[in-house]
């Protein structure tokens, strides 16, 4: 199963946009913050966890999903969130607290959810499971069409409510994909030292379900493991889970020393960028030409420039609407 | 005082040389959580604890609170006494079950033959945007259910002496710590939590509250990051002539009623300030402890400053709209007085 040319088109266009998005969040993030760094200051307070290096998994998966199709992600969201059809001008406000934000400004960057598209994501590891799960068995019971995925990170995998919607997924035979984003770290601590097993594919035999691991954060590869894993969840055959081997490229947050990462571990990291891999790919298999990719990268700037502009020009939340939409209108 | 004992320490320090003594002289404490060995905690906490004492003892832990905040219980009923860290409060959602139907109540269920003595160190507080998952108090979730003592600094000097204290004590202890007092500069600290602190080990006594400024006219009880927002507003009320006595409750469990009662007793008002959610809470508890006791020495209605019952908003104009400070003790100074 290979993506089509279409696909690969869509694949960068979306792994571009999510890469220059991040780029800017995080030129923006700064903003205020120096010289002495502090969190609460700038256009963009709060922790920020951007997804570098990533892009791969999110658009492998998201190739395959519908508006219908429902994705919980994680605390590391936008690049899933991006793959997803996430409205980005609304993204963009809500990580600066606009009033234009999905959420008026209310969630923020840990807490994006998109009803039009059927995305939610979580700041509490692994939290997006049971959601996934319940929206797969709400498909199942409604006789609705589409399948729900869930994000996680390699780190969620040992949360005792991971091995609970996994066993509950497969017992009812949902339609839910798993995808575990292992880039080896749950903050300081390696996945070596925090996981029995090496890989989390592994894990799948626990519950009866078939589990796949792809290395080498090949977003082809991905591609064709996810549209295995949903075709059997649309095909009413259960669930599956697969394990990405990936990266993060910067920091686990913004302002991360990242001094406990053995030295020398990241050298070479930035030559192993899946964009430029992905990019000389396209133009090898004459799967796109300079031009082509040149205007979808001009395309994706645009578009990640619009939006910040419209969330920098967006007006901030009223004080006392933080009173309000706790309950149900 | 010698000169070394003039020495300031943040919060962060404060816990991390408390732990660091006691371990030296009791070989059954040690640390386990997420990323307290070398990255020493994300608040500081443990910072040169790994170095000094290893990995056996200085713990890095899967993210799996459940599992290890159980297993704490284990190792503390078997003859440890284990400090574990539950990163964010608001985390105690995935794992509480561990926490109040296990390490809260195993004292009891064994009719006080078992000891407990364990440490739950976690992270309270928000203000810098870091959205309703990461920014709770939770002080009265936690303090409402019997079997843990609760504690919560609001400088360093007390912050190594509960700590002694809760490493020593043979029941479950938790310890909320405020993120914005920890001395993180990244988190744009509150400076007047960084105290002298002597070096040589010392505990505090756990359930006793302090008078941390005199007054005659009204009694401001908070905790944590409260009480720096009280000592502000106190100073500002001064200003207008008005005295205000400010009571640093220090432990919420057990509550030194007697304390917030003696105060109240003198000045005749009451302006309880929390960081945490204002209904069900310590606000109305505290309130509780005094018109229970003897609503005869109350002057004026009492009032609460808290967070209103919304979840914490992320958009930093409707966060600070939410957090108490001291415009508004003052502003509620002013009802009081209009009332
Ligand atoms: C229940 C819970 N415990 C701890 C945390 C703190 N925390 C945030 S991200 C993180 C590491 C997550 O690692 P992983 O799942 O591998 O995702 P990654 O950050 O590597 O993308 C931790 C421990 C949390 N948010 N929720």
């Amino acid at each position: 199963m290979a993506p089509t040319q279409k696909e690969q088109h869509w694949m960068y266009r979306n792994m571009v946009t999510s890469r220059r998005f991040e780029e800017t969040i995080a030129k923006i993030y700064f903003e205020g913050k120096s010289p002495a760094f502090n969190m609460a200051n700038g256009p963009i307070p709060g922790e920020m966890h951007l997804s570098d290096g990533q892009e791969p998994v999110a658009v492998g998966v998201c190739a395959h999903l519908t508006p219908e199709d429902v994705v919980t992600a994680t605390h590391r969201p936008h690049h899933q969130a991006i793959a997803k059809g996430v409205d980005l001008d609304k993204m963009a406000a809500e990580i600066f607290g606009k009033t234009t934000g999905l959420s008026g400004g209310r969630g923020g960057h840990m807490h994006l959810f998109d009803a039009d598209v059927n995305f939610a994501c979580s700041g509490i590891i692994a939290q997006g499971m049971g959601p996934a799960v319940g929206a797969a068995l709400s498909r199942k019971m409604q006789g609705k069409p589409g399948v729900a995925v869930a994000f996680v990170g390699e780190g969620a995998v040992n949360q005792g409510g991971w091995h609970e919607a996994m066993n509950l997924a497969a017992v009812w035979n949902l339609p839910f994909v798993c995808v575990i984003e292992d880039n080896a770290w749950g903050i300081s601590v390696a996945k070596s030292a925090a996981t029995a097993v090496p890989t989390n594919d592994v894990r799948a035999a626990a519950y009866g379900i078939p589990g796949t691991r792809v290395e080498g954060n090949d977003p082809f590869a991905i591609y064709e493991a996810a549209g295995k894993a949903i075709e059997r969840a649309r095909n009413g055959e259960g669930p599956s889970l697969i394990e990405v081997d990936t990266y993060r490229l910067a920091g686990h947050f913004m302002g991360d020393a990242e001094g406990y990462r053995p030295e020398g571990e990241k050298d070479g990291l930035s030559a192993k960028d899946p964009i430029p891999a992905m990019r000389a790919r396209l133009l090898k298999d004459g799967a796109a030409s300079e031009e082509e990719l040149a205007t979808i990268e001009a395309e994706a700037e645009a578009r990640v420039e619009a939006a910040i502009k419209f969330a920098r020009e967006s007006a901030d939340p009223a004080p006392e609407d933080a009173l309000t939409a706790v309950f149900a209108a | 005082m010698t000169k070394s004992n003039e020495r300031k320490l943040t919060i962060a320090r404060a816990m991390a040389e408390a732990t660091a003594q006691e371990m030296r002289i009791d070989p059954t404490v040690f640390v386990m959580g997420e990323d307290i060995g070398a990255l020493g905690g994300v608040y500081g906490n443990t910072r040169g604890l790994l170095d000094e004492f290893g990995a056996e003892r200085i713990r890095d832990t899967p993210i799996s609170e459940t599992a290890f905040i159980g297993a704490a219980v284990g190792a503390a009923q078997d003859g440890m006494r284990p400090v574990v860290e539950l990163m964010f409060v608001d985390f105690f959602g995935v794992c509480f079950d561990a926490i109040y139907n296990l390490m809260a109540k195993n004292i009891y269920f064994s009719g006080g033959n078992l000891k407990v003595p364990m440490v739950l160190m976690t992270s309270t507080g928000g203000g810098y945007s870091d959205g309703g998952q990461h920014s709770q108090c939770l002080y009265g979730t936690f303090a409402h259910l019997p079997g843990m003592k609760v504690v919560a600094p609001s400088n360093a000097y007390d912050a190594k002496g509960l700590m002694t204290a809760a490493m020593r004590d043979d029941s479950p202890v938790v310890y909320m710590y405020h993120k914005g007092l920890q001395g993180m500069g990244w988190l744009g600290t509150e400076a007047g939590a960084t105290v002298h602190v002597p070096e040589e080990p010392y505990t505090l006594e756990i359930g006793k509250a302090k008078v941390v400024r005199e007054g005659k006219d009204v009694s401001i009880v908070s905790v944590g990051m409260g009480v720096h927002n009280a000592l502000k507003a106190a100073k500002a009320l001064e200003a207008q002539g008005v005295s205000a006595e400010v009571v640093d409750l220090v432990s919420l469990v057990p509550l030194d009623r007697e304390t917030i009662r003696a105060s109240v007793a003198k000045t005749g008002r009451l302006i309880v300030v929390d960081e945490d959610y204002m209904s069900y809470g310590l606000s109305g508890e505290i309130i509780a402890s005094v018109t229970e006791h003897n609503i005869s020495v109350l002057k004026a209605a009492p009032k609460r400053v808290a967070f209103p019952d919304v979840p914490i908003p992320y958009a930093r104009v409707m966060e600070q709209f939410c957090l108490p400070n001291p415009d508004k003790i003052v502003a509620a100074w002013n009802d009081m007085k209009a009332a």
